[in-house]
């Protein structure tokens, strides 16, 4: 079997005018053609699975997957009951669904199938579906938004999809049914006076779109809490779903990007958007987050440093309970001050009285240096070990080029660089689960600056760690 | 107008001299949806089965069954934060409704056949008023609409025979939308005119806010759900608000509840967001007389009192 892959993706507005009565707005009789023409997309494709991830179906206990293999009911929106109802009858891929859910698992997720007669479909799924999907000629799997889901659960989730993907070798179409800005007029309008709540929001939307006819993805996706901010209403369901389309795309920034429509529902910024996965040929990356691969319940570790996001995530860490890198250690300590101290907030907290480094003559001294993440403190590749010291997986060589960062961040602060680094002491507390990796690393840095080496195996470090290395180098003259 | 407190011009100089004549609120009550209690008394309309589990809160809803089964009434008035509207406030305006709820978060826990009646008239005399005082209203006449589970959920437990009709009023999410301060306006409006409305009636209400206090989850579920050793509050922090609130009840300081009802909501992630304890606080009338809390317990790390505003046995006593 060859394996299985993402063809394509799309991006599709979640109210029910779309489907029940296009004909009464002009925007909404184009939102309603650019289904059809994705739909006609679709049926032209290799397609053997329609993934949706959909904002309008939130869930508390990790992420749900809809695993009745033909879930039948009357939907009748929340809101716009008065425009009737959406009798739907659904071909549900449970195999793929039971996969997925075992998937999830092994990357260390909370999530569960659901397969009950009767189980309330969400409006974005029934609409995504119903006009995507009319003869139901594709069997499709939906996951929920989990509200508690920050971006590293997400896209994890979605990494786990794209594994099933890949080994039962699917041609899997993904789909997030969303809006784009989100805040809706709050009175009953005429349907001819529908537009963008707000120039605010238009401006936004525009912002967006303007993105995705660049496949700039995974831009998108890194924009995601600031988008939130600025044009999402404070619903539980935050702008997650670029987040879980990202990863399922590989964090790709050079897709083929089509807006077939952008118009207003009820004052929302509706898009229907078409993701080719062929190469625009841009790729590189207005940011750069971590990337995860196996979540840990590190919620909060990938958030912004936004100042206002920040003081947020601070309250939801502390009601969260949840495992930081932070917490999983010991206590972090400002970086002390003397004559000669070099200090930096690109770098990790120290973890006692030391500073980060010590200018002597014309040589630095650098204390320890780990691969922990200045502001976050997360650790890029995982903890070595959970609170209880349960170990846990990790990748070395994301360790390893976090540490040779985070000395280039040091020695840039005191006006070097790290090709005027002329010795490194090296710590292990594995050697032989981590050389090859580290040594790898190395090689394709400092290894080709040139400087002096030793590695030693230790028993443990302060943090959950893997790696941390000694350095001594020049300053630039 | 004020917007976390009524100003005393709106506030009704004697309370307490009804015609009797007219209709009243008789009781209002706080009374939480978790569908994990029906899960627990495993009732016929409901498909899985249990063990129990949350018997501090079960019972809770019996010493509130027990209190006001003496009691007269001719409707139910629900205020439901799972019947979720953007669009205005809207209200069940239908006869009946027959249906199978599922709840979408808990679908292994709630699955329960319905049967409800609709005190229509009621329910438009209301939607009417709001109308008219200018808040954006809607009336839910579409036969296949589904009754949310948070509504039937605190309909079964505070009614279990279902032999009231109900008025059932969605949750504007205008904290959402705008803030809790202008959630608070909308909701004391609607207090107010859910309680002149009712007198206009000359019906014997019961009004039910339907939801919880501190809000916060836990985010994974015990292999048995109704494993009680698991069950606890999500934080120290959740419980001491949840216990400031409480104590507020009990003390008749209701104007307190109103003052401190936007940092309660940012601070225990209060599911009072979706308005129902403000507009039970209204149509009660702010009332500065001690109420009973008949339970409290946590589901799922949540926080959740049962509690009783006794307003026919207040105006017995001051009478």
């Amino acid at each position: 079997m060859s394996d299985g892959e993402i063809i394509g993706s799309y991006i599709v507005p979640v109210h029910p005018h779309t489907y029940l009565v296009p004909e009464q707005n002009p925007g909404w009789t184009k939102l309603r053609e650019a289904f059809d023409e994705a739909a006609l997309r679709i049926k032209n494709s290799e397609a053997d699975l329609l993934i949706i991830y959909s904002t309008t179906w939130p869930s508390i206990i990790g992420h749900q997957i809809q695993a009745d293999p033909n879930p039948e009911w009357v939907m009748v929106d929340h809101d716009f009951h008065d425009l009737g109802s959406i009798p739907y009858s659904f071909n549900i891929d449970s195999e793929f669904a039971n996969a997925w859910n075992e998937a999830n698992h092994q990357r260390g997720l909370k999530s569960r199938t659901v397969n009950y007669y009767g189980f309330p479909i969400d409006v974005g799924s029934v609409v995504a579906l119903k006009l995507l999907n009319p003869d139901n000629a594709i069997p499709a799997v939906i996951v929920s938004s989990n509200v508690y889901a920050n971006r590293s659960e997400t896209s994890v989730m979605a990494k786990a999809c794209l594994d099933v993907v890949r080994s039962t070798g699917r041609k899997a179409i993904a789909i997030t049914a969303m809006s784009l800005s989100n805040r809706m007029f709050t009175e009953n309008i005429d349907p001819a006076d529908d537009k963008i709540h707000s120039l605010k929001d238009d401006e936004w939307n525009c912002k967006i779109l303007e993105l995705m006819e660049k496949g700039r993805l995974e831009d998108v996706g890194q924009l995601s809490r600031t988008i939130q901010k600025q044009i999402r209403i404070r619903k539980v369901v935050a702008f997650k779903p670029m987040w879980w389309l990202s990863a399922i795309n590989d964090n790709r920034n050079d897709l083929t990007g089509e807006v077939l429509a952008y118009e207003a529902i009820h004052g929302a910024g509706a898009a229907v958007i078409h993701l080719d996965p062929a190469s625009c040929g841009t790729g590189d990356k207005e940011y750069d987050e971590d990337d995860v691969e196996y979540f840990h319940g590190d919620r909060s570790v990938l958030d912004s440093n936004d100042s206002e996001d920040a003081a947020i995530d601070k309250n939801t860490e502390a009601i969260d309970e949840v495992t930081t890198a932070e917490e999983n250690g010991p206590a972090l300590w400002e970086p002390t001050m003397a004559d000669g101290s070099v200090n930096t907030d690109s770098a990790p907290k120290p973890v006692g009285a030391y500073p980060h480094a010590r200018r002597v003559g014309d040589l630095l001294y650098l204390s320890g240096v780990g691969p922990r993440q200045a502001v976050t403190n997360s650790i890029p590749g995982g903890p070595i070990h959970d609170e209880n010291g349960e170990p846990l997986d990790y990748d070395i060589k994301a360790q390893t080029q976090a540490v040779i960062d985070n000395i280039a961040s040091i020695l840039e602060e005191a006006g070097s660089s790290l090709d005027q680094v002329i010795d490194v002491t090296t710590f292990l507390v594995d050697m032989k689960r981590d050389f090859q990796g580290y040594n790898e690393v190395w090689a394709e840095t400092l290894g080709k600056i040139g400087p002096t080496r030793t590695t030693l195996a230790i028993r443990a470090l302060p943090t959950p760690i893997a790696v941390e290395m000694k350095v001594i180098a020049q300053l630039l003259e | 107008m004020k917007i976390t407190a009524l100003a005393e011009s709106d506030k009704d100089p004697h309370p307490l001299r009804h015609d009797m004549a007219k209709g009243r609120i008789v009781a209002g009550c706080i009374a939480p949806h978790p569908p994990h209690l029906v899960y627990a008394e495993n009732p016929d309309q409901n498909e899985p089965t249990s063990e129990g589990g949350w018997e501090q809160l079960r019972w809770g809803y019996e010493r509130l069954r027990e209190s006001l089964s003496e009691i007269d009434h001719d409707v139910i008035v629900i205020l439901s934060p799972h019947w979720q509207t953007y669009v205005g406030t809207h209200f069940l305006g239908l006869e009946n409704f027959q249906s199978l709820s599922v709840d979408p978060v808990f679908p292994n826990l709630f699955r329960y056949h319905y049967d409800l009646n609709v005190d229509v008239e009621l329910a438009k005399q209301i939607h009417d008023n709001a109308e008219k005082a200018g808040l954006a209203v809607k009336m839910m006449e579409n036969p296949d609409f589904r009754v949310d589970y948070g509504t039937i959920t605190t309909g079964h437990l505070f009614n279990p025979k279902w032999d009231k009709p109900l008025v059932v009023i969605s949750s504007n999410r205008s904290t959402d939308y705008y803030s809790a301060e202008v959630m608070q306006e909308m909701m004391i409006e609607l207090g107010r005119i859910t309680r002149e409305t009712i007198e206009e009636s000359g019906k014997k209400a019961i009004i039910l806010a339907s939801n919880s206090l501190s809000h916060r989850h836990f985010t994974t579920e015990s292999e048995i759900p109704e494993d009680m050793s698991k069950e606890h509050i999500a934080s120290h922090a959740m419980h001491l608000w949840d216990m400031r609130i409480i104590d507020y009840i009990r003390s008749g300081q209701t104007q307190r509840i109103l003052d401190e009802m936007p940092e309660f909501i940012e601070q225990a992630i209060a599911e009072s967001d979706g308005g129902g304890l403000s507009w039970l606080i209204s149509a009660l009338n702010t009332p500065d007389y001690p109420a009973i809390l008949h339970g409290y317990g946590t589901i799922i790390g949540t926080g959740n009192a049962v509690v009783e505003w006794p307003c026919y046995k207040h105006e017995e006593e001051s009478q």
